[in-house]
């Protein structure tokens, strides 16, 4: 297929049409709405539904329902909306529902502003709502990948029976780049035995979507379950089959600074590097794109070759902590971000890692 | 002499014996829905949706498919259901605090979009799971936990009218309110409950039974006086009747 250019959040709307999505229940939010627009006009070309929800926690539920009944199901919005959200996930997690929830952060706290963000790292890695649960976080760094991303995302989400939370940015979500697109997929919404309404000869007794357990042994027994789902994700992503898929390193080998950062952040430090190298500074870049579960292991291994850290963020710093768990104390991890919906230039970024290896 | 069964469970209801207390009404309707889905044989593709409250359980009682919602959340996730399988028969069944208080504006908004699904709502203007907490449907001067100098509407408000409410929406196309405090409201109310599983059978909508029931354990009353109870006081306030019926099918039967 030809290259097209698009913007990301129409990216991820194609692209989930292309993965066999056909359900997606969401409530306008700036900086994300190009997608349910995106969506609301082609959905129903290819037999879809496209709901506008009377709320974003209405949103959670529909797709909770969707999919619950078998559906390859998304809903998207940004911050504000994900907070609202929480409760849905935290009951789609428990109840072991695949879906993908996609994420264009926004400037908070609060209603904050409109501006592109990193603030909400730690709602989507810690869980975000209550109880004993994870959710996988992706985090794209380009229009491409934003589409790659949100079809990986609902493989994962049907392999794991596990919400899948792509998260993405203003700026992801508004510009625009060239996009390879791939060959769409079927998806059959009879294809999960454990689906409500499932047909098949193999129905033997009626199926249950619930996240409640009275009784603590079981719910105990429940949330161990769950957790040792999570193991085996870790697993996966950290040594296993999507080893390569979950990092991205660029010239840490020699490198004695290693900058950190996600999404959008990623970019940027690219060309800091080239800069830094240009300048004698050796100087590599470590870019996690899964979220959780964390690559500790890259920064366990460089910890060992480089001498220090300078992790990145559009925020006051939360990833932060994840470099700082993983680096274990054995090299100094610094911080420099900037919040409130301003993205950091290379300019300062540069300025920063000169302090750290120019300490005079 | 031979003789012949003319009473037995109906397929539709689960033999796990209800968890609810003495002389509650759950049972009575949870077997009015069985008999629904019964008699229009959908049992194969019905899928319910149980809500937070006393029924939270209700899953636990039929012989079908069923999802749990948040608290509130039956109709949204109800709407996810039945759009993503149209084939299926998708009911909710909720209470006075899930569906007229935290779930409000969702069964508001499924109405008005005019989902193919029936709602089934036990009004008996009380929480009964939490121990007896005003609902937004407890009457003036009722005493309950959070109430305990009765309901005052000059601070709390007036009951709220779910039925009446949603009769003003353009979609639904079966709003009515029934009771089964005698034997002769009881026949009613399970005709008003097959009416609304009929019409959804048949594709034509939103259908939304309220059915006033007792809570004999946070009314503080035996059975018998808490119907009594409902008769002198909850009737008046939620006068029994069809709000809205689009497609005559009350007529027709």
């Amino acid at each position: 297929m030809a290259k097209v250019l698009m913007k990301g959040n129409e990216a991820i709307g194609e692209a989930a049409v292309l993965a066999g999505c056909r359900y997606y229940f969401g409530y306008p939010i700036t900086p994300q709405s190009e997608l349910p627009a995106y969506l609301a006009r082609r959905l129903p070309e290819v037999d879809g539904v496209f709901v506008q929800a009377e709320s974003e926690v209405a949103a959670i539920n529909m797709v909770y329902g969707a999919g619950s009944a078998g559906a390859r199901v998304m809903t998207s919005s940004s911050s504000p909306g994900i907070s609202l959200k929480q409760e849905g996930i935290s009951y789609i997690a428990g109840a072991e529902v695949p879906c993908l929830i996609v994420n264009v952060m926004r400037g908070g706290p609060g209603l904050g502003n409109i501006a592109p963000a990193q603030s909400d790292y730690w709602q989507a890695t810690r869980g975000g709502g209550h109880g004993d649960y994870r959710t996988i976080v992706l985090a794209p760094n380009s229009v491409q990948e934003m589409a790659d991303m949100t079809i990986a995302g609902f493989e994962f989400a049907d392999r794991f029976r596990n919400p899948v939370l792509l998260l993405s940015d203003g700026v992801l979500g508004q510009m625009m780049e060239p996009v390879n697109l791939p060959e769409p997929r079927d998806y059959d919404v009879n294809s999960k035995k454990w689906a409500l309404g499932y047909k098949g000869s193999d129905k033997t007794e009626r199926n249950l979507c619930s996240s409640i357990f009275l009784d603590q042994d079981e719910l105990e027994e429940h949330n161990w379950h769950l957790y040792q789902k999570y193991q085996v994700v870790t697993d996966l992503f950290s040594k296993g089959e999507f080893k390569d898929f979950a990092v991205e390193e660029h010239l840490c080998d020699d490198a004695e600074i290693i900058l950190v950062g996600y999404g959008i952040i990623s970019r940027i430090l690219k060309t800091v590097v080239e800069k830094c190298r240009k300048r004698g500074i050796k100087a590599g870049m470590v870019r996690p794109k899964v979220l959780w579960p964390f690559p500790t292991g890259v920064f366990e291994r460089l910890a060992k070759t480089a001498s220090q850290f300078l992790v990145v963020e559009m925020s006051c710093g939360q990833m932060v902590e994840d470099v700082k768990l993983s680096v274990d104390g054995k090299k100094p991890v610094f911080f420099f971000g900037r919040t409130g919906g301003t993205v950091p230039s290379d300019f300062e970024i540069l300025n920063e890692v000169d302090k750290l290896v120019r300490p005079d | 002499m031979t003789m012949k069964k003319v009473f037995s469970r109906p397929a539709s209801l689960s033999k796990t014996p209800f968890h609810y207390c003495p002389g509650c009404d759950h049972g009575v309707i949870h077997r009015l829905v069985a008999e629904a889905i019964d008699e229009l044989e959908v049992a194969d593709r019905t899928i319910g949706v149980a809500p937070v409250g006393c029924s939270v359980f209700a899953y636990d009682y039929f012989n079908f498919d069923f999802n749990q919602a948040p608290h509130g959340r039956a109709p949204a996730v109800a709407t996810g259901i039945k759009r993503t399988r149209p084939e299926s028969i998708v009911f909710t069944y909720q209470g006075d605090g899930d569906l007229a208080a935290i779930g409000t504006a969702e069964i508001i908004h499924a109405a008005n979009r005019g989902e193919n699904m029936t709602v089934v709502f036990v009004n008996n203007a009380i929480y009964g799971m939490t121990g007896g907490q005003m609902a937004p449907t407890s009457l003036i001067g009722m005493k309950t936990q959070t109430s305990p100098y009765g309901r005052d509407a000059a601070t709390a408000g007036h009951p709220i009218h779910m039925s009446e409410m949603i009769a003003t929406l353009e979609s639904p196309v079966y709003v009515t309110r029934v009771t089964i405090n005698n034997v002769a409201n009881l026949m009613k109310a399970k005709k008003a409950i097959l009416n609304a599983f009929k019409l959804q059978k048949e594709g034509k909508g939103f259908a939304f039974v309220e059915v006033v029931a007792i809570c004999p354990t946070n009314w503080g009353k035996k059975p018998a006086d808490a119907h009594k109870w409902l008769t002198e006081n909850m009737l008046p306030v939620f006068p029994l009747g069809t709000f809205k019926d689009t497609h005559g099918v009350e007529k027709a039967a």
